[in-house]
């Protein structure tokens, strides 16, 4: 398929744009652009086409199941679309009066209170732009607290365990404290002897998820809870998971001071191909006054934004976060009321019954019913049969789904991570569970079937070594970024296929 | 529920094949002391009617640009989205995808993705650009970073004609990443050259807006040498929709590139989500966070994309990581792919002339009626600063009252403004409404 | 692609996976069969400055697969005195030939007593069967 910039053609346009009658503006010769910037050239029908056949070749959740681990690839209400789209939401101005603004602060206001009674914590901030920037948010939370009592420079540790996503140790580095790895243990909790010989006085504090990436709630949470809290230290909870426990369990309760939620995972935001997110965090009273600026705040009948915060971190977004991520998930939460707890049983009725199906023919590392997700071991088709997790990924394409999570987390070897989630029928999970037997069959028959996988896809499998040691990251227009030809048919057809695809 | 799948029947089969005879059985691996063991305190569920109503209703609580004449800007602009905007987002495939891991299953973002790098290096003049960042904002704490590790040095320099917004978010981060933040502060509405370089010694990077948050022209070439001299790297905050008029970054010898992309194809939306973009020189770009997506073959020679140096991102490096970012704002840089393909080059620079030249008739005509400019001396683009004769909150408030917003109140955010407001002009207001501006002001 | 699985014995190994050819107060440095099969295909290589001192058991350098980043962890002190510019132009050499045509950097040892603590051959191998 060609590029837009392929099809460009000189002359032609899309954009009608009004020419008021009035003297042409112009700008001082130093500063004024000599070469135009080689955008594309297309009239409305050619551009609608052409995106229209990138639609064609993207597989959504729209599309079909689509059971990444820890992504919660959920059904999008449409009617949230409709809700985003009034004018009174759409076409508001982040700096418009307060007084003119009450539809807005009064929304982010509900949902704050809303978020903070689902993990039972009194203090919201809806600022952070995504799940990580929320970590990034709650371990500068972290910081000020401790700056506040003087133990900054004492506390410069937070600890993680392997089965962390990678954004925690990243964040954890951002925000200038040092990564303690703890281990797993062999029912899938945290290693608490592992856990008690790193926790003390330069503990800042804990990162985890809970259930953890492996699907599984950690069985002694109250005992990490005290062994964080008598060491002086602050629980952080990374809320990728929180599908699993609305309604049925609160962080807040089970001993975390600060928690994020992914409004684009538990609620609903749609991926949009790699984003918008949205990252809110719940804090605990002692650390409400460390929260980004502004807050929204409820003063009688009136919603204001309180900028008076002397002890804010600062500010981590523009403007108050990313509004129309707000008005879905609000939008959604409404809609549930307290059946929210209906959500999280069927995820994880879901989940367990794809278990049930397909943990005889795969590896199933840790023994016990799952949450909202499990994993799995393809270890033994590696074995026996020479075949990867990656093939089987790939090979699954085929048969219309798209592939679960691959090779994490870390600590299971050929893992594949599974959240189903709650808005699939009966019926997808049984095709899902019929094609994951049928392919290891296949792994052991005719392996070339998943080796040469994808057979179906617009590519077939794609060389990523190729893209990492010379990238290509734009199109050249034809100056001289023709790729060196290395004479072996694969290359020298590349280079055709480049030109006329 | 309209969004469960699931009937009675259906659960009754799927608790026989797990062996367990209710759904709380699953939950038995929850310590009884940590259930909540009662309802969520929440407003009860809403039906899809209902749910429209309540929503309508607080929408309707808000004063969007539709229902008054709005020249309000400050780093958010009432630029126009065109249809084809909206049509291209509505496809659910766009919609609901995740970001594209799985390459096979998601040409068509990874195309748009590389499609629209495209389009960002060759506004701003620059060899590498990523997916996008959250917004405007973060964006220059990610080039502080860059620069930071591409140059061994901590101290950073931010012009204080640069947006509030993002100063404040880059000394949000700067503890964390270890930067040490100085402000250059303007002289009458720009920044002086030298006084950039003497605060620029030792600096790892400098930061300058153009146009700046008055809306005027800063010396931008002069800027970028002073740092060069200087040591540093020049990074300058731009206005996507100003590079069809003014000069892109990389050929006045920046480094990096980076600004808000809302004027792009983005509706205000109170503030997001939007997307910050950050374009760089070629040897930067094992340094650049944010996904980047490359161009490769597939196993019979067809040009495909994929998501390349992945090393860089946290699920790889993890604390070592360039940076934490996982999902950013693909959609809605989606959407300024589509903006700018909309307009082309001839579409943008006539959007710049026209921005040109209706904020320039705007300004003559409030000077004509005894209202002073505050930086009369200053070329400015799209926005510029006007003193009101009294508070500006309170003209503001006025204004509003006979159907016209007429701009930011400066004085929150510089000393000696609080009679000053922020005049933004986009291709969407015509000279009537500016003949409204002047006469609600000047009444 | 790859040599076959070998652990010369004529070479001194460090528990990271690296390798020290020494020959008087100079040392050879690169990764083992083991590391460049772990993180497959390589597409980078980030080497040190000429010149630049290195620490024994701290990192001198990366090198990258697509799915992994690698540090160099030095087996020895000393200074950089020569970069393999082949690895750095064509990083998958080290796949090919990890201890000879894939070496990395060569330093000027500054305590020879260092390489009585590296691992032979047998010591090293071991390690890795308990992996």
């Amino acid at each position: 398929m060609k590029l837009i910039y392929e099809k460009s053609e000189r002359g032609r346009r899309a954009s009608s744009l009004p020419r008021p009658d009035l003297p042409r503006g112009d700008v001082p010769e130093s500063l004024r652009r000599t070469r135009p910037p080689r955008l594309p050239e297309l009239s409305e029908p050619e551009l609608v086409r052409h995106f229209t056949a990138l639609a064609d070749r993207t597989f959504g959740v729209d599309t079909g199941f689509y059971p990444l681990g820890s992504c919660t690839m959920k059904h999008n209400p449409r009617v949230n679309e409709r809700i985003v789209a009034l004018p009174g939401f759409r076409d508001l101005h982040p700096l418009q009066e307060e007084a003119a603004s009450q539809g807005a602060l009064e929304l982010m206001w509900r949902l704050q209170e809303i978020l903070g009674e689902i993990v039972g914590l009194p203090a919201v901030s809806l600022q952070p732009a995504a799940g990580s920037q929320g970590e990034l948010t709650g371990l500068l939370l972290m910081h000020a607290y401790f700056a506040d009592r003087g133990e900054d420079q004492q506390r410069r540790e937070i600890v993680i365990p392997d089965t962390a996503h990678g954004t925690n140790p990243a964040s954890v580095t951002m925000a200038g404290y040092e990564v303690v790895g703890i281990k797993t243990d062999r029912r899938g909790n945290v290693d608490l002897d592992d856990l008690r010989g790193k926790v003390g006085p330069r503990t800042a504090g804990l990162m985890l998820t809970n259930p953890s990436t492996l699907g599984l709630f950690d069985e002694g949470i109250e005992e990490i809870t005290r062994i964080f809290h008598d060491a002086g230290a602050l629980m952080y909870y990374d809320g990728a998971n929180l599908n699993a426990i609305c309604g049925i369990s609160r962080p807040g309760d089970f001993g975390f001071d600060i928690v994020h939620f992914n409004l684009h995972k538990t609620f609903s935001q749609p991926h949009g191909g790699g984003g918008p997110g949205g990252g809110p965090i719940a804090v605990r009273e002692r650390l409400e006054p460390f929260l980004p600026v502004p807050a929204v705040v409820r003063d009688g009948d009136l919603f204001r934004l309180d900028y008076e915060r002397p002890k804010s971190i600062g500010k981590v977004r523009g403007f108050c976060g990313p509004f129309g991520v707000f008005v879905r998930s609000y939008a959604y939460i409404r809609s549930f009321g307290p059946g929210l707890k209906e959500m999280s049983e069927v995820a994880v009725l879901n989940a367990n019954y794809l278990l049930a199906r397909l943990k005889d023919a795969y590896e199933l590392p840790f023994d016990r019913l799952c949450m909202h997700e499990f994993v799995l071991s393809g270890r033994r088709l590696k074995r026996e049969h020479g075949v990867t997790t990656l093939d089987v990924a790939k090979r699954l394409m085929d048969y219309g789904f798209h592939p679960p999570t691959i090779y994490f987390p870390l600590i299971v070897p050929e893992a594949l991570m599974i959240e189903p989630t709650e808005t699939e029928p009966q019926e997808t999970l049984d095709a899902f569970a019929n094609a994951m037997l049928e392919i290891a069959r296949e792994a052991a028959e005719q392996p070339e079937l998943l080796k040469e996988a994808p057979h179906v896809r617009p590519v077939k499998r794609l060389d990523e070594v190729r893209a990492a040691k010379r990238p290509v990251v734009r199109y050249g227009f034809g100056e001289g970024d023709e790729p060196q030809a290395e004479g072996t048919p694969g290359e020298v057809r590349q280079l055709e296929a480049q030109k006329g695809a | 529920m309209s969004f469960l799948s699931l009937t009675e029947q259906d659960r009754e089969q799927m608790l026989e094949t797990i062996g367990v005879d209710s759904v709380d059985e699953l939950f038995e691996q929850i310590p009884a002391a940590v259930r909540l063991g009662r309802p969520l305190q929440l407003e009860p569920a809403l039906s899809e009617p209902e749910l429209v109503a309540h929503l309508t209703e607080l929408a309707s609580r808000n004063a969007d640009t539709g229902r008054e004449i709005s020249f309000l800007g400050a780093g958010i602009y009432d630029h126009y989205v065109p249809a084809v905007v909206d049509a291209v987002l509505a496809r659910g495939e766009f919609l609901t995808a995740y970001t594209p891991y799985q390459p096979e299953m998601s040409q068509g973002v990874l195309q748009a993705i590389f499609e629209y790098q495209t389009a960002i290096c060759e506004l701003t003049g620059m060899d590498v650009s990523n997916a996008s960042g959250y917004d405007g904002t973060t964006v220059a704490a990610d080039a502080c970073y860059v620069a930071k590790h591409a140059t061994g040095r901590s101290k950073v320099v931010l012009a204080e004609t640069l947006n509030p917004q993002v100063r404040q978010v880059v000394k949000t981060y700067a503890p964390g990443f270890g930067l040490d933040v100085v402000e250059v502060g303007h002289r009458d509405g720009t920044i002086d050259p030298d006084e950039l370089q003497a605060a620029a010694a030792d600096a790892a990077c400098v930061i300058f807006q153009q146009p700046n948050f008055f809306g005027c022209l800063e010396p931008a070439p002069d800027l970028a040498a002073a740092a060069g001299r200087a040591g540093a790297l020049a990074v300058a905050h731009v206005d996507p929709v100003s590079l069809g008029v003014l000069e892109a970054p990389g050929t006045y010898g920046c480094a990096l590139a980076i600004g808000e992309g809302q004027s792009a194809g983005n509706y205000q939306s109170y503030g997001g989500p939007h997307y910050g973009f950050l374009a760089a020189r070629s040897e930067f770009i094992r340094r650049m966070p944010g996904r980047i997506s490359g161009e490769t073959v597939d196993s019979e020679g067809e040009r495909g994309f994929v998501l390349t140096l992945q090393t860089r991102e946290q699920h790889i490096r993890r604390e070592k990581a360039t940076s934490n970012i996982t999902t950013n704002q693909t959609l809605l840089a989606l959407a300024g792919l589509v903006h700018l393909s909309w307009l082309g080059p001839q579409g943008l620079r006539e959007l710049g002339e026209t921005c040109l030249a209706l904020s320039r008739h705007a300004q003559g005509r409030l000077s004509e009626a005894g209202l002073e400019l505050v930086f009369p001396k200053k070329t400015t683009f799209k926005e510029f600063a006007v003193r009101v004769g009294r508070p500006a909150k309170e003209a503001i408030r006025d204004a509003r009252s006979a159907g016209v917003h007429p701009g930011y109140a400066l004085g929150r955010d510089y000393p000696g403004l609080d009679d000053a407001v922020l005049v933004a002009v986009t291709e969407k207001r015509t000279i009537e409404e500016i003949d409204r501006l002047v006469e609600v002001l000047t009444a | 692609m790859a040599a076959t699985e070998t652990y010369p014995d004529q070479l001194r190994y460090h528990a990271e996976h690296d390798w020290a050819r020494i020959e008087g107060d100079e040392a050879t440095l690169g990764i083992t069969w083991f590391a460049q099969d772990s993180l497959g295909e390589l597409v980078h290589f980030e080497p040190p400055a000429q010149g630049s001192t290195v620490a024994k058991d701290s990192s001198y350098g990366e090198v990258e697969s697509v799915k992994a980043v690698s540090e160099l962890i030095s087996p020895l002190s000393g200074e950089i005195i020569a970069i393999n510019q082949k690895v750095v132009e064509a990083p998958e050499t080290v796949n090919e030939d990890p201890y000879e045509e894939g070496w990395l950097v060569r330093i000027r040892l500054s305590d020879s007593g260092e390489a009585d603590s590296l691992l032979d051959a047998a010591a090293y191998k071991q390690i890795l069967e308990e992996q």
